[in-house]
């Protein structure tokens, strides 16, 4: 919800939402301040903390190996935990293009992106990132070549993703602190490039 | 508690065309399509028996599946290259 201040009536998952928190908060089930630290951690996750991992990847061939092997263990070799899920990494390649969508709902690496872009939650990214992922990145301003094949990653189960970027050209030498201001949100769900 | 993997990186297998009630993690239009597994990702429990409150046990074992674009959309514009590549629990799949 906005924080403007404006009125708006609340819509039906809205109202729910709220029904349920306040009945949990009431029988003694959760604390407001329990919620409110919940809220807190997750808008404290970000896309950094992505950033953080590709540009490693981008530095160190031995631990960019272990992260397209075991995605969750090389996040954890940087204190970042991923409760629960497996996270896969697909790398983009100049003969490969990656891209993640969610058909069924919206499962998204949030631990290491944050909460997701409304646009990744609409019926229309959901349904036509399968069908026509080629008209949709061009529409995002990413145009794939024909000779670059495009690997859709539909997360519809236990399994989170993340695309691995290919570093820039032009960017030798560069800090991982350097490399990582490169690396946006965009580029990791696979609709962007780094820059 | 976990069933044992049939399909091994490399196999086809057609996914059911089967459309039960309730919460499924298959998504419809692949179901009937043919593909490659492409990974084991190990066992999980079982998302529909979960949905019910129930165990979900013994876990599935779950695969990356790959499909042809061009096999799953017939209307499908982009060189033959081009896949998508979904979760499946193994109850979903059968050899192809």
């Amino acid at each position: 919800m906005s924080d403007e201040g404006k009125y708006r009536p609340l819509s039906y998952f809205q109202l729910m939402e709220v029904t349920l928190r306040e009945l949990l908060v009431e029988k003694g089930i959760i604390t407001d301040e329990q919620v409110d630290a919940e809220v807190a951690e997750m808008r404290a996750r970000t896309p950094e903390r992505g950033a953080k991992v590709v540009a490693r990847a981008w530095v160190d061939p031995a631990y960019k190996k272990r992260l397209l092997e075991n995605g969750t263990k090389a996040c954890e070799e940087l204190g970042l935990e991923i409760p629960a899920l497996k996270l896969v990494v697909v790398e983009n390649t100049p003969e490969v293009h990656n891209a993640i969508v969610c058909t069924l709902c919206s499962c998204y690496p949030r631990v290491l992106l944050g909460i997701p872009p409304d646009w990744y939650k609409s019926r229309s990214y959901r349904s036509r990132m399968v069908h026509e992922p080629r008209a949709v990145l061009a529409e995002f301003g990413l145009r794939i070549p024909e000779q670059v094949a495009i690997r859709v990653h539909d997360s519809t189960a236990d399994m989170r993703y993340l695309v691995l970027p290919m570093r820039p050209p032009g960017t030798d030498g560069w800090s991982e602190e350097r490399l990582a201001k490169l690396v946006n949100r965009d580029s990791m769900i696979g609709v962007a490039l780094p820059g | 508690m976990a069933a044992s993997a049939r399909f091994r990186p490399g196999e086809r297998v057609r996914v059911m065309k089967a459309y039960p009630l309730g919460h499924v993690r298959t998504p419809y239009y692949i179901r009937g399509c043919v593909g490659e597994i492409e990974r084991v990702c190990g066992a999980f429990p079982n998302p529909e028996e979960l949905a019910q409150m129930r165990s979900g046990l013994p876990a599935q074992p779950l695969y990356r599946v790959r499909f042809r674009q061009k096999e799953v959309w017939p209307d499908y514009r982009g060189p033959d290259s081009d896949v998508v590549e979904i979760e499946i629990y193994q109850h979903w799949l059968e050899a192809a």
